[in-house]
């Protein structure tokens, strides 16, 4: 018999456990729980599962973008040795990955709807001879002669999304006549490329039907509570006759928050076969075929009085999509709060294109909206002659400027100023393309980062055993984030236990369903379930030790109490089982939620060739209560690596022709290797966040790379005096600008 | 991957003999097969072959067997001592475990790196003869300006190569019919004109058995790779320099390029601009004037002209000492 403890954050939560607890693990820079597993090749990724009778599909995607199948021939790889069947589905097969969180995926392959989408699976005894039966299967079409593939010829076309969760549009007073009344403005164009996760494990699924009718789908999936809901929809079935298993996932950054094609097809499959299906997408297919962040055309106007007052903000942005969704890249969400000014405009407008999904990536928003905005930041500084970091004082406001709300917490000054500090921002010579080391011209820049805090609805159950030893299990994942470890502590904090004495099972939708990955939400939100389940299992030793709850010591696997210290294995008699959940409730309207930081850059311009090479970084953040040093440091290198590839070499492109991408491998899709990455350091800073969750944290994993982008191109900017609008900052865009040799 | 036959050679006349296609590292190759682009009936593996030495001959230069790894060619004391060139270019290219697998003979024969090359979904006349360039109209960002022809615009893209070619090195194959032959470097590879398919002279079943460099040059010696990120990247431009001073005056001068043309690019001209002049700015804008006079750019790689210009006239001025 298990307890439920349920809370809805609408009240914020002043005291939390994890300050009164003594155990002493929370926050502490623990190494992850699984990582011996991972270093050693033992944790079991999707496609590694080895299971009986096993056939190997291999996805066949179209060779051309919007059109019609005529049919498909596949008399030559079915006749290959080895091949079993050639497989599709016009109805059921994904038109599309879902989106995060979304009911369901679209569906229907008959039309495609651009180049490389997923129309079928071929099925054979061996990978290898389904990847050769792949490439003879014949996709018969007849392309359509309306193909939308050019961004900046169609741009002038650009539509209002429907009405969705994040307004699309926002206006506050008269962002024009702020503009024409104000001594110093500024109104520039910013561009960032569309990007691709590129996740280290590829999409994969093995799918298997057993004699009842029940799906198990061993995924790559960052969310299978929803997952769980999107695939049986698109089968058909009852969710109760899905089952998702992601105990292990190779990153994720966005592309695996909905189900996508290599799912349904592995499933169909199987149906039809009678046995189990693998499916991997081949790295090009996950380009091609899973979900990009959209390219974006960002313009922004600010307008300040000539003592560094913001009076206006304008953030208005084309971003692309397919036809029939409505999804949009939220470049303004941070531009809502960041700063204080009177008269706003933030809006967001779709180019139809027939190019891939776009969707969530890594920080939808701030990741590239935070390029333009603490872009023109910098700029708009160097016109009314004040220090970037001064600027942003002056403007930092004291409610949210938009909602009138106060800030549930925000310690952006002093990230900027504990920066600042550690960097030695004193030593930036504010006039650029002074400072020269050899070929080398050498600037700094700063910038402020800022994502918005989420709360999801999320449920864990914990169990304390009569054997001392307490086991969490949710269906949260670990995308590499360190779920593992952090459940862990919060549970063996408030239990008293030592890591060690925690078992934490993940990614089984068997489990109670969590939030999942996805928007920084994951550890505050599955984090407070697991800490809501052993709340109410302390409360059940505190009654077995016939105490009141707030005179129990727990620690090292004991209860004290009362002068007395006893094993809480023999305080659990036969288990206690408790399930956490929460939910989120008025706070996140009441008070404006945000994790925030600063960026500082130190790079390297080569003089004679354009070549930027980033010498150092840090980052200073603000994240509420740091619940592990280790990986929420891990998270932020990840994000200022991230930021490094937005900045500097990350470019998915489109041909204009058929809307093909063009560099769809690790080869030419450029992310920055190490080579490319120097030293970075990470701080944080000591933050509470009452309002937030129980634990008083906020979200982390796509804190670091918000901002930090626009960090290293205000340090281009310093170092060559040349401002490149058009990201990323490849050579050829400052090779222009570059002086005489 | 296409069912293929596999077959161990045991010397270099038996690998002849057996009439496949090569295997030794297999870093470009089997990527190749793996997507069908390249489809060999059978593989003849020679990575057993005894051609991974590198030895000194007489006439005071190296000879370098075909299975030499470009880590282990990278590392020889004399390479680093003599060819400073040509280390720095093996070191500047692919990635450790790369340069750990592939070879000397096979870096000279490696494929473009053209996107379209790479995707049967789309028209390539290096890929399938006859079926058009996608990347001329196309994105073309990483694509060659000089040699081009209205058929293929696509780079080759070895480091080492470029460097070879500004030492002279000569190819030593073995023929199917027994037969060797020494080909200088500057003859070996072909523009693509009409049938950008054949990318150099190797007839069917010749087997690069080693490449000979001359005695070290005098000079100064430089590799210089100007490229998108810091490691395994395709160069954008790339210089490979020799170039010696005497009273004053340029004395010899050899120079390669890679990321501009269909091979490693040498042209005399630019050579002949340098030679008895004084080395000045002047001098090197000459001699970019020379190189470039042809180039044409084909939209997304237009910057490479001028960025060619400016590498080069930096190279220069490094390898000669002038300060600008």
């Amino acid at each position: 018999m298990s307890t439920t403890n349920a809370l809805k954050m609408d009240k914020p939560v002043p005291d939390s456990l994890l300050d009164t607890s003594t155990q002493g693990i929370i926050g502490k820079p623990l190494d992850r729980k699984e990582g011996p597993l991972k270093v050693s090749g033992a944790a079991t990724y999707a496609a590694e599962y080895q299971i009986e009778n096993l056939a190997y599909g291999v996805l066949v995607g179209a060779p051309f973008g919007k059109g019609k199948i005529t049919g498909i021939d596949s008399d030559v790889a079915k006749a290959l040795p080895g091949v079993i069947d050639v497989v599709t589905d016009f109805d059921k097969f994904l038109t599309t990955p879902a989106q995060g969180l979304a009911p369901k995926a679209p569906q229907g392959v008959e039309n495609v709807q651009y180049f490389g989408e997923i129309v079928a699976i071929v099925l054979a005894e061996s990978f290898e001879a389904a990847r050769d039966a792949a490439q003879q299967v014949v996709i018969n079409h007849e392309a359509a002669d309306d193909g939308r593939y050019d961004f900046e010829a169609l741009k002038g076309e650009a539509e209002k999304p429907a009405k969705g969760d994040i307004p699309s549009h926002f206006s506050q007073g008269d962002l024009d006549k702020a503009m024409t009344d104000a001594p110093v403005t500024l109104d520039v164009t910013f561009t960032t490329p569309s990007q691709n996760s590129a996740a280290m494990e590829p999409h994969a699924s093995i799918a298997t039907w057993d004699d009842s009718g029940m799906l198990t789908l061993h995924g790559s999936y960052q969310m299978p509570g929803n997952d769980v809901e999107q695939l049986a929809a698109a089968l058909g079935v009852s969710k109760s006759k899905v089952r998702i298993v992601a105990r292990y996932v190779g990153g994720g950054f966005g592309s695996k928050l909905g189900i996508a094609p290599e799912s349904v097809a592995a499933a169909l499959a199987a149906k039809a076969l009678g046995r189990p299906v693998k499916a991997v997408m081949a790295r090009q297919q996950v380009f091609d075929a899973t979900v990009r962040r959209s390219n974006t055309e960002q313009r922004i106007r600010l307008a300040a009085t000539a003592d560094g007052k913001l009076t206006a903000m304008g953030h208005e942005t084309l971003t692309s999509n397919l036809p029939d969704d409505d999804y949009f890249e939220p470049t303004g969400q941070a531009t809502h709060f960041m700063y204080a000014a009177e008269n706003r405009e933030i809006n967001h407008d779709i180019v139809r294109l027939d190019w891939l999904l776009s969707g969530s990536m890594r920080a939808p928003g701030e990741a590239v909206g935070m390029l333009a905005l603490e872009g023109a930041m910098d700029e708009l500084a160097e016109k009314l002659g004040i220090d970037p970091i001064e600027f942003r004082k002056i403007n930092e406001p004291e409610m949210d400027p938009e909602k009138g709300v106060p800030h549930s917490s925000r310690e952006l000054v002093r990230c900027m100023d504990v920066g600042a500090t550690s960097f030695g921002w004193d030593k930036r010579n504010a006039t650029p393309g002074t400072r020269r080391e050899g070929e080398w011209l050498v600037g700094i820049g700063m910038a402020a980062a800022a994502r918005a805090n989420m709360l999801q609805p999320s449920e864990a159950r914990v169990t304390l055993s009569a054997t001392g030893r307490a086991t969490v299990e949710t269906d949260m994942t670990d995308i590499g984030t360190g779920t593992y470890t952090i459940l862990g502590q919060i549970a063996g904090e408030v239990l008293g236990l030592p890591l060690e004495h925690v078992d934490v099972e993940l990614g089984d939708t068997n489990f109670p369903t969590a939030a999942g990955s996805g928007g920084s939400f994951g550890a505050g939100s599955s984090g407070t379930s697991v800490y809501l389940a052993a709340e109410a299992i302390r409360e059940k030793i505190a009654k077995a030790m016939g105490v009141d709850v707030d005179a129990l010591t727990l620690k090292d696997g004991h209860a004290v109490a009362d002068n007395r210290r006893v094993p809480l294995g023999e305080l659990a008699g036969e288990g206690i089982v408790a399930i956490g959940s929460i939910k989120p409730g008025k706070q996140e309207k009441e008070k404006t939620q945000s994790s925030y930081g600063a960026h500082f850059a130190e790079v390297g311009v080569n003089a004679v060739t354009g070549e930027v090479r980033v010498r150092r970084m840090l980052g200073v953040f603000a994240a509420g209560r740091i619940l592990n040093a280790k990986t929420a440091r891990s998270q932020c290198l990840g994000g200022m690596t991230f930021g490094i590839g937005t900045a500097l070499t990350e470019d998915l492109i489109h041909d204009p022709r058929n809307g093909k991408l063009v560099n769809r491998d690790l080869a030419e899709y450029h992310l920055p290797v190490n080579a490319d990455v120097p030293q970075l350091e990470v701080e944080f800073l000591e933050e509470r966040d009452i309002h937030a969750n129980p634990m008083h944290a906020k979200g982390i994993g796509e804190l670091g790379i918000s901002g930090a982008g626009a960090a290293i191109a205000n340090a281009v900017y310093n170092a060559t005096g040349i401002r490149v609008r058009d990201y990323p900052l490849t050579l050829d865009k400052i090779l222009e600008g570059l002086p005489e040799l | 991957m296409k069912t293929f036959a596999y077959s161990r050679a045991e010397s270099p006349e038996a690998a002849v003999a057996a009439g496949g296609r090569f295997i030794a590292g297999g870093t470009n190759l089997l990527d190749l097969m793996k997507l069908q682009i390249e489809t060999p009936e059978s593989l003849v593996d020679i990575s057993r072959l005894d051609l991974a030495k590198i030895e000194e001959r007489e006439d005071g230069g190296l000879t370098i067997g075909a299975l030499v790894p470009n880590s282990d060619l990278a590392a020889d004391p004399r390479v680093i001592a003599g060819y400073p060139v040509l280390s720095r270019a093996l070191l500047a290219g692919a990635s450790g475990q790369l340069r750990n697998k592939a070879s000397t003979g096979g870096n000279l024969l490696q494929r473009t790196r053209c996107y379209y090359f790479y995707d049967k979904a789309t028209a390539c006349n290096k890929r399938e003869p006859g079926t058009g360039c996608s990347a001329i109209g196309g994105v073309n960002r990483i694509l060659a300006i000089l040699g081009t022809s209205e058929h293929c615009i696509a780079t080759h893209p070895s480091d080492m190569a470029v460097a070879m070619r500004a030492l002279d090195a000569t190819i030593v194959t073995l023929k199917s019919d027994g037969d060797r032959r020494r080909i200088a470097i500057g003859e070996f590879y072909r523009l693509p004109g009409d049938t950008p398919q054949i990318e150099n002279v190797l007839e069917a079943g010749e087997l690069i058995t080693h490449v000979e460099l001359p005695t070290p040059p005098k000079g100064e010696q430089l590799y210089r790779k100007v490229r998108d990120r810091a490691s395994y990247a395709f160069a954008l431009v790339s210089v490979a320099g020799i170039v010696s001073v005497e009273d004053g005056k340029i004395a010899s001068a050899a120079l390669a390029f890679g990321g501009l043309g269909p091979m490693p690019w040498r042209d005399p001209a630019v050579e002949a601009a340098l030679i008895g002049q004084a080395p000045s700015d002047a001098a090197f804008a000459a001699a970019a004037d020379a190189l470039l006079k042809d180039a044409k750019g084909y939209g997304t790689n237009d910057f490479k002209i001028p960025l060619t210009r400016r590498t080069l006239i930096a190279s220069l001025r490094e390898l000669t000492g002038v300060s600008a």
